[in-house]
């Protein structure tokens, strides 16, 4: 069973099989509603529009205002000017505020939804069927289904640049490429940890809430909930910077999107179909395993998976082993 | 000051560039002229480190672009039509640029209005018509108020008025001494910019001249004349060594004099000229000429053009 199946079979469990339509279909309608409007969008980007070329005779001479007669400042360009223009490039495309929207839909919706169906079928359930629930995965599953999303943002971050050969004017301004690409995983993996953290913290608390009394609930206090929250944050963060590290390496939006979700949907069914002496020890180093494992707080710890922290620590190294090899290929690569 | 020596690009089997040097020097606009697939935009982007030479160097103002300090303000660059993000507004994609290089952002206003999109700055560049998008990437190219300009095919896309604009562009600034080297497949469009050329065909230098000679030295050039004396001045310009045709509508052809000396000679006897005009039109052919053994592909694909495909 992938992780996946796992989440929906918590979902099943505690929310029942109305909840579970009910997020699905708000899944699909969230997802349907934005590539309509994106393709409205890119329609409306089609129709051409035109702005005449000044005119030779009304302007006299154009170099006049060429010239710039600020002085040249000393040194040289600084990795603070790649900052400042990453930000500049992250914030002014729409890709960037629609998957941010998404992850805040996905990740509040998912919870809000889980958590108040379990609430409401809570006295229905018979005894002995709430053993074992985890209020504080429960409210996270949502960030854990975000994931997709940033890891899209991750993408078109660096892939935008190809796609449109941004890259070539980026590099002929800003030579430094491994500089570059160090500016951009800064700004970028700052934008994912905090909003990250915001959303998981933001889903935590909304799930908490609404599973009132008589639904058990958790507070930050409540063991392992603190370290499910930030882990859940710093584990989608983690996924953003390996999603942008992948469109590095294969330059393609596309190819990059379909290995990203490959890693984390279909290598657990390819490990699932080895012998289960292979896949229960290679599974574990599957990254939806660990993050499975970071927002579970209940229950005794799975044998086949690392602890929360060092399974953080396993993706961490994911991440700097495909974005070490996207810089060695960035920079080796004719841009 | 560009300059570029024994520069080499292989792309698996297939070469790109061979072997090329040249110098591009300040003040002038220099053509970069051959036919497509010749090499141009791959020396072009060489220039700009964006791809790795196989063998030899090329240097701007004595640098590797790589080496620059502040890239945009001595190097400026338009390789391709439409190189931004269509999502993005046309001041953001130069506000992005502009901060690499520490440019304040008063900059990208004073090119946008350089260019004629102040109006439109704040649309998506995505809608912008492929001729807007070339002069969102001539703005970008001057931000830097660089010393040193390549453009790549600029005036692709562009109506007659985008033209004429972007050639008095061209002229101003090679004029305020700055180094302009620009890309053509066209000797036509090239004739009416530039005051040297570069001809490559292969990749390889086919020759490196000022445009005047070059056409001077094409056989295609030729003085016409009309005049109701024709049967005297003909023998006239023969004897200072012209060779001279009759042609079916009444005028001479006259090859190996040029118009003034044609004009001096009709002069001394008196005639009188309806017509003495060089004739260039055939500048097309010369440059077909000149090129003719290197273009790329004709007829049956050759071994090279084979290798190409070979994975």
């Amino acid at each position: 069973m992938t992780e996946f199946a796992a989440a929906r079979a918590v979902l099943v469990r505690h929310a029942g099989g109305h909840g579970l339509r009910l997020g699905l279909l708000v899944v699909v309608v969230v997802i349907v509603a934005v590539v309509v409007l994106i393709q409205r969008q890119r329609h409306k980007d089609r129709t051409t529009m035109e702005v005449a070329s000044p005119s030779v005779a009304a302007g006299g001479a154009p170099v006049a205002t060429v010239g710039y007669s600020e002085p040249i400042p000393p040194g040289r360009y600084h990795f603070t000017d790649l900052v400042r223009a990453e930000w500049t490039k992250l914030r002014t495309v729409r890709s960037t505020g629609w998957t941010l929207l998404v992850t805040v839909v996905l990740g509040l919706g998912i919870s809000a939804i889980a958590t108040a169906e379990t609430r409401a079928h809570w006295s229905s359930t018979p005894p002995g069927g709430h053993v074992g629930f985890d209020p504080t995965a429960t409210s996270l599953i949502g960030i854990f289904v975000a994931q997709f999303a940033v890891g899209a943002l991750g993408v078109l971050a660096m892939s935008g640049e190809y796609s449109s050969g941004t890259i070539r004017a980026t590099f002929s301004a800003a030579p430094s490429r491994l500089r570059v690409l160090a500016a951009k995983l800064l700004v970028f993996g700052v934008l994912a940890v905090v909003f990250a953290e915001v959303v998981s913290f933001a889903s935590f608390f909304l799930g908490q809430a609404l599973l009132s009394s008589p639904a058990t609930h958790a507070t930050l206090s409540t063991p392992g909930a603190l370290r499910a929250v930030v882990g859940c944050g710093l584990y989608v963060a983690a996924l953003g910077l390996l999603a942008l590290g992948l469109a590095t390496m294969t330059r393609y939006t596309a190819a990059a999107l379909s290995t990203f979700v490959g890693i984390l949907l279909i290598a657990p069914l390819i490990v699932q179909a080895l012998p289960s002496s292979l896949s229960l020890d290679i599974r574990r180093f599957l990254p939806d395993r660990i993050g499975a494992t970071i927002l579970t707080t209940t229950g005794p710890p799975n044998p086949f998976a690392f602890s929360p922290w060092i399974g953080l620590g396993v993706l961490a190294l994911y991440v700097v082993g495909v974005n070490v090899i996207g810089a060695f290929l960035l920079v080796r690569r004719d841009a | 000051m560009i300059n570029a020596q024994g520069l080499t690009k292989h792309y698996g089997a297939k070469v790109a560039v061979d072997d090329l040097t040249f110098e591009v020097r300040p003040g002038a606009v220099t053509g970069f002229l051959g036919p497509n697939g010749s090499g141009k935009s791959t020396t072009m982007r060489m220039i700009m480190g964006l791809d790795a030479p196989t063998r030899g160097t090329v240097t701007v103002n004595g640098q590797r672009v790589g080496d620059l300090r502040w890239p945009l303000r001595e190097v400026g660059a338009l390789l391709e039509a439409r190189a931004f993000h269509p999502g993005r507004t046309a001041r953001a994609h130069l506000t992005m640029l502009a901060q690499t290089n520490r440019l304040p952002a008063r900059r990208v206003d004073d090119l946008l209005e350089l260019v004629g999109l102040s109006a439109v700055a704040d649309q998506r560049a995505g809608k912008f018509s492929l001729g807007m998008g070339q002069r969102l990437g001539i703005a970008a190219a001057l931000l830097g108020d660089p010393g040193v300009l390549i453009f790549d095919e600029p005036v692709n896309g562009l109506d007659p008025d985008g033209i004429r604009w972007v050639r008095h562009l061209l002229r101003g600034l090679a004029a305020e001494g700055r180094t302009v080297f620009v890309s053509s497949h066209l000797m036509s469009e090239m004739s009416l910019t530039a005051d040297e050329v570069v001809i490559i065909g292969r990749g390889r230098l086919i020759d490196q001249t000022a445009i005047g000679e070059l056409l001077a030295r094409s056989a295609h050039q030729f003085v016409r004349v009309r005049s109701p004396q024709a049967s005297t001045v003909a023998p006239a310009l023969e004897r200072d060594g012209a060779t001279v045709t009759l042609e079916d509508d009444g005028s001479l052809s006259v090859r190996g004099l040029d118009a003034a000396s044609v004009g001096e000679v009709a002069a001394t006897l008196g005639a009188t000229l309806h017509e003495l005009s060089t004739q260039s039109a055939s500048l097309e052919e010369a440059f077909m000429e000149l090129t003719d053994t290197s273009v790329e592909y004709r007829g049956a694909p050759t071994d090279a053009a084979r290798t190409v495909e070979a994975p």
